[in-house]
């Protein structure tokens, strides 16, 4: 039966990927610590990313400026686009899509690095060498891809507000600070720190998915490129389910 | 009562050593010793009962068809696999039964050259050989270690690649670089994953006259996975014929010709 399959199939990915981040979690603060490593991939996973990140980001500020102008034209609450759009991006717009980019961008290359290492005995060379390749190769990228996609996240929100007052301006005259006075005095801490903090499960999903794709690929090439594959799939889909849970729990929690 | 209990736990500790650390090889200069080994994958027995010796200085290549659980074997000898029973030691210690860091103690004095070569991609040449270097904990200077890498890659032959990426190398010039990664440690035992494997018979050839070369001037003992025949004429002085998952045929390569046995003899048809 087709479901049934199905549903073991997805079991056992689910139980593996568990056991995985167990794994992970077990070897996090054991030493040895490989800072050297880590912040390597801190340069990878959050500098390289930036400009990909920086330019979706201020298209997304800008478009999402025009599409809402007309509609907030109509109802005559044009002055408020600056409140309104600065609460989309802050609160959830500049969030899950930039974890999305970082998903397609640093999730298949995860994926994608791993499995090659995989097929091709470089995980066990290194195993050999004496070092601990899951601490070496997953903890350290699990671990930056955390800690970097909040700070893009934060950095995306800033120019995405950028593109979004130059969408302003296309067809009217909002000076710099009026803007940005207008985006703060509607914004509390309530919006950004629940959309702060769920950036962190965003990072965590991307690096650990790609990661437990990538270390346990197999079947040569076409493994590497399934695993590169799935890592974006399976981490865009985590994503929007954290999203949805995070909805959840900051209701219950009164941050809404 | 007590004295029940001391002596009960006498016995562990007694028996404990006896399997773990205190054996001492039967042979005096055998460097690894299997017993009884058994490793399957499901219902697939790739060894059994499989039992081997490695003395120190000697070369024994492992032949056997493709699937035989050749490269098992060597994974599990270093420790990339675990056995499903029987016992592996090295240097006279039970691999399956010390911690890690005495593990990483015994895989310093161990070369393994992969059959894919397992460079790192990301990584220049001189990157390759610090690594193993750098992640044994061998305190060196800086000035040492860049001694080190030209000796190993002269050994090889390829000293003008220090700078370059294994994506910039040829196959040959590859599994030379591997060659030295293994070597820069000094390993006292080598093992090879079939090393002439997707090389050129003249390539070939060139890799199986390194590896003699570095036996002679280093004088490691090695355990060669190979089906070439090239490879079991140069470099063997013992070969042994792995045939469902057990030692068929353990003899020089002279004696192994002469062999009528057709499951040793469809290897040199």
């Amino acid at each position: 039966m087709p479901l049934a399959h199905n549903l073991k199939l997805f079991l056992t990915e689910a139980g593996g990927m568990s056991r995985f981040t167990g794994r992970l979690f077990r070897q996090w603060f054991r030493p040895r610590y490989e800072f050297a490593e880590f912040f390597r991939q801190c340069f990878i996973i959050g500098y390289k990313s930036l400009p990909l990140v920086g330019l979706t980001a201020f298209i997304m500020g800008l478009v999402l400026t025009m599409q809402l102008r007309p509609s907030m034209m109509d109802y005559g609450v044009e002055s408020q686009l600056p409140a309104i759009i600065g609460i989309a991006i802050v609160r959830e717009v500049g969030p899950v899509i930039t974890a999305l980019i970082f998903a397609g961008k640093i999730g298949s290359s995860i994926g994608a690095e791993l499995g090659s290492m995989k097929v091709t005995e470089q995980i066990d060379a290194m195993e050999v060498s004496g070092t601990n390749p899951f601490k070496y190769l997953v903890v350290t990228r699990v671990l930056a891809s955390t800690l970097m996609l909040p700070v893009l996240v934060m950095l995306g929100d800033a120019i995405s507000l950028y593109g979004s007052w130059l969408g302003v301006n296309i067809r009217g005259d909002t000076s710099f600070s009026l803007f940005w006075t207008q985006v703060f005095d509607n914004l509390s801490f309530n919006d950004v720190i629940p959309a702060f903090i769920k950036s962190f499960f965003f990072g965590f999903a991307v690096g650990i998915v790609g990661c437990y794709k990538g270390y346990n690929s197999s079947k040569g090439t076409e493994g590497v490129g399934r695993s590169a594959n799935s890592a974006v799939v399976v981490s865009s889909i985590l994503i929007f389910v954290i999203d949805l849970l995070a909805v959840q729990i900051t209701d219950v929690l009164g941050f809404n | 009562m007590y004295l029940g209990l001391i002596k009960i736990k006498i016995r562990m500790i007694v028996q404990e050593e006896i399997e773990n650390k205190t054996i001492k090889p039967i042979n005096k200069e055998a460097v690894i010793i299997i017993r009884h080994l058994y490793k399957s994958f499901g219902s697939n027995h790739v060894l059994v009962d499989f039992n081997l010796e490695l003395n120190k200085g000697e070369a024994v290549v492992v032949l056997g068809k493709s699937g035989s659980g050749k490269s098992v074997l060597i994974k599990c000898i270093i420790g990339l696999m675990k056995p499903d029973k029987g016992t592996i030691e090295m240097f006279g210690k039970n691999i399956g039964s010390i911690k890690n860091d005495e593990l990483d103690k015994i895989r310093a004095k161990v070369g393994f050259l992969f059959q894919s070569n397992a460079l790192y991609d990301s990584m220049t040449v001189r990157e390759n050989l610090e690594f193993p270097l750098r992640r044994h904990w061998i305190k060196v200077s800086q000035e040492e270690v860049n001694a080190m890498v030209q000796d190993a890659l002269e050994d090889v032959g390829l000293k003008h690649t220090v700078d370059m990426m294994p994506a910039e190398l040829s196959g040959g010039m590859r599994k030379r670089i591997a060659l030295a990664r293994t070597l820069i440690l000094k390993p006292e035992i080598i093992l090879y994953d079939e090393p002439t494997t997707g090389l050129d018979p003249i390539t070939g050839k060139e890799i199986i006259g390194l590896m003699k070369k570095i036996q002679d001037k280093y004088h490691t003992s090695s355990i060669i996975i190979s089906h070439d025949m090239n490879c079991l004429r140069m470099a063997s002085d013992r070969v042994i014929v792995l045939v469902d998952g057990t030692c068929y045929a353990n003899e020089s390569y002279e004696q192994l010709l002469k062999i009528t046995d057709p499951k040793v003899k469809q290897f040199f048809e």
